[in-house]
């Protein structure tokens, strides 16, 4: 059987997200782990997909003008495409660093702004890729496989 | 330690799944106010301790399966945040003590830190 590096997505589900909508923010990390839990898959994999996910939408929320997350669910990886309209990242090698924080008080007041997020949706991920343009905005995709 | 246990000795007020404390078991914990740290350091079944009652301790307990938030110095979330939880299905417990203090005591009664390196 061929495997899905080349195959169509079995399932694809997009949720926007608006930048700015705290009361919101984890709305979609939550709507995509009650999918995962419908197909099925298991508590690990959940578990660090949802991490990643939430990481990625509150980055929307504090940074973005707006974007969307995207699910693909394949045979052997569920893989997520997340893209904004924003500020973009100048230096994408610091912000992968662990403790690199570009956080207004407000965001900290709400409990992030650690310098943990993109590390953290790289560490819970088995494929990981960023791309961003200064004044355009940033696409992350990343993905786990499945056993 | 039984979830009803530490509401006990915590004086706790319980907000949200008081049915279901004594059937939950906790062996560690981890205390926080950045939820970053806590999607990157906690473990699956902590204790959540926190100060912070935004949506966002809702939604980290819920992804990084935390089985309980208790929130200190009489921080009370407000009815959404309830609701919320509640739809996750993870109880909610509220102390007049202060996360040092909490933390303490917890220690002090056999819980661990959930943390990894």
């Amino acid at each position: 059987m061929m495997r899905a590096a080349l195959a169509e997505p079995l399932l694809v589900e997009r949720f926007p997200i608006r930048g700015g909508d705290y009361e919101h923010g984890g709305d979609a990390a939550a709507a995509i782990k009650s999918i995962m839990r419908q197909l099925g898959i298991s508590p690990d994999v959940m578990r660090r997909l949802s991490i990643a996910n939430f990481e990625a939408e509150m980055n929307l929320v504090m940074y973005a003008d707006e974007g969307w997350i995207e699910l693909q669910v394949f045979p052997d990886a569920l893989r997520v495409v997340v893209s904004d309209r924003g500020p973009g990242i100048p230096d994408i090698g610091l912000a992968m660093q662990e403790g690199w924080s570009t956080a207004t008080p407000e965001m900290r007041a709400r409990g992030f702004g650690a310098g943990l997020g993109l590390p953290n949706m790289k560490r819970n991920s088995d494929e990981f890729d960023i791309a961003s343009t200064v004044g355009v905005g940033t696409t992350v995709r990343y993905g786990v496989h499945l056993p | 330690m039984r979830l009803s246990e530490i509401a006990g000795v915590l004086d706790c007020e319980v907000v949200l799944g008081a049915e279901r404390l004594d059937a939950i078991d906790v062996r560690d914990c981890f205390a926080g106010d950045l939820m970053s740290d806590v999607l990157r350091y906690s473990h699956p079944g902590a204790l959540l301790i926190t100060g912070l009652t935004s949506v966002q301790s809702i939604h980290t307990a819920d992804v990084a399966d935390l089985t309980a938030i208790l929130f200190v110095s009489s921080k009370t979330p407000a009815r959404e945040i309830v609701d919320l939880a509640r739809a996750r299905d993870i109880p909610l417990l509220t102390t007049s003590r202060g996360m040092f203090d909490v933390c303490g005591v917890l220690y002090r009664a056999g819980l661990a830190a959930a943390a990894e390196a």
